[in-house]
């Protein structure tokens, strides 16, 4: 008989992660799981602490307490290890202002080692190739978070951290990314969302924070509308 | 290295010439203060020490400017958490903002240095202009990388423009008393003496031990 393959290790693995921002602690007692190429949701009302843990995730905020592991490293000590893995939405666009859509995305092909091409193809592919030589500064919010999807997804990372994504979008600019950032792009995505409906929908499993808590964590099929709803009451 | 290196600096190149925010206030800044102390010294002209030190000194706070200014787009446009998601060497931002800041002072010293000489240098005492260049090579070295260090720890802060210079200043004295010391012989009337090679060794020595002293620390100062 052969040796069964080494498990796949989980895409995102938190035990009892906190974090405080001086003395207001934000998030506290956060344990979850999640395997590669599911999508696990975030509720919760603002101020919950949903963008803290994905900035945990990322690498780019230290638990102040428990432990987290994404794709198999342990953060923040092994984060060298997944650099380059991980895909971030955030609020922010991550995008110079000044610079066009094409230069920053080009700067970031570079920096994660990504033939120009897939930059040029990406930006045709979410319909803002008549504006790749404009400024950011001068696109709409919705073209922008566009421009920002082409960014996060450039790498092709192997987990993505969806911090409200079709935020600004229109129904056209929310098809165009799905094919990157829905569940048929394939890698783990930790998706954040206030459309507990959609959020359901793609989940497969589901964090629910009140208050930095976590007041769920169940599978996606065992949560229901009015559980989500709950946490906004 | 090399290529994240140049794609920072390709980057940070092409959003100074798109918003012009730093060469130009630099400059206007080192115009506006040799103008000053043209009128505010009482001295038709300058040489020796004087001289030098008013050089140095307007260099000095203009690169302040600069480094005040050098990660501002990394903080406010989300530059620094897509810099950290990718999987390359932290130090090549120090260095490809080290570059940057001495390309800035060079590009500044090109029109502020033939100023100074014309506002405020007695005739014929600028003989030994092109063996300033050394002095300037050397000392820009070190403003830059200390100026990185400060600029990357000053922006995290809300009093930027207050802890940069506060933290600056004290550390560049050792570059502002060797550079004018180094300047002072080449600025006489009756001639240039030779260019001190004691001032000029101790700008190397300040150079390497803060650009180890950089390499050593900047990674920390990325970390929230």
């Amino acid at each position: 008989m052969a040796p069964a393959a080494a498990a796949e290790p989980a895409a995102v693995a938190l035990e009892g992660v906190g974090r405080a921002y001086g003395e207001r602690v934000v998030l506290r007692d956060v344990s979850l799981e999640l395997a590669p190429g599911e999508t696990l949701a975030v509720f919760g009302a603002n101020g919950a602490g949903k963008t803290t843990l994905l900035r945990i995730l990322a690498g780019l905020l230290r638990p102040h307490a428990g432990r987290a592991v994404v794709l198999g490293a342990a953060l923040p000590r092994e984060g060298w290890k997944v650099r380059g893995r991980i895909g971030l939405l955030a609020h922010e666009p991550l995008l110079y202002r000044d610079l066009t859509v094409h230069e920053n995305l080009a700067f970031h092909a570079r920096l994660h080692g990504v033939p120009l091409e897939r930059a040029v193809a990406l930006v045709e592919q979410v319909g803002l190739g008549a504006r790749a030589g404009d400024p950011v500064r001068t696109l709409s919010r919705g073209m922008t978070q566009r421009a920002a999807i082409c960014r996060a997804v450039l790498h092709e990372p192997d987990l993505l951290l969806l911090d409200e994504p079709l935020a600004n979008l229109d129904p056209g600019g929310a098809g165009a990314v799905a094919p990157l950032i829905g569940r048929e792009a394939g890698p783990a995505r930790v998706l954040i969302s206030h459309d507990a409906e959609q959020g359901l929908a793609e989940a497969d499993r589901v964090l629910g924070l009140r208050g930095g808590r976590a007041a769920i964590a169940a599978a996606a099929a065992d949560v229901t509308l009015a559980d989500v709803r709950g946490l906004y009451a | 290295m090399r290529r994240t290196v140049g794609a920072l600096l390709r980057k940070d190149v092409r959003l100074e010439l798109r918003s012009f925010e730093s060469v130009p206030a630099m400059l206007l800044f080192s115009v506006s203060v040799l103008v000053l102390f043209h009128f505010g010294l009482d001295r038709s002209a300058l040489e020796g020490d004087l001289a030098s030190g008013v050089l140095w000194v307007t260099l000095l706070l203009a690169s302040v400017l600069g480094m005040n200014r050098l990660f501002v787009a990394e903080r406010d446009q989300g530059g620094f958490d897509g810099f950290l998601l990718a999987p390359v060497d932290r130090t090549a931002l120090l260095v490809a903002k080290a570059l940057l800041l001495f390309g800035f002072l060079v590009a500044v010293e090109l029109i502020a240095v033939p100023a100074f000489a014309l506002l405020l240098l007695e005739p014929g005492a600028g003989q030994a202009l092109p063996e300033l260049l050394a002095v300037l090579v050397l000392a820009d070295a070190g403003i830059a990388v200390v100026g990185t260090l400060v600029g990357a720890l000053g922006v995290q802060t809300r009093a930027r423009d207050l802890i940069v210079p506060l933290m600056a200043l004290p550390l560049l004295l050792p570059v502002l008393i060797a550079a004018a010391e180094a300047t002072a012989p080449l600025l006489l009337v009756d001639g240039a003496d030779p260019l001190p090679g004691r001032w000029l060794a101790v700008l190397a020595l300040y150079d390497a031990v803060f650009g180890l002293l950089a390499y050593a620390v900047f990674d920390f100062l990325l970390e929230e």
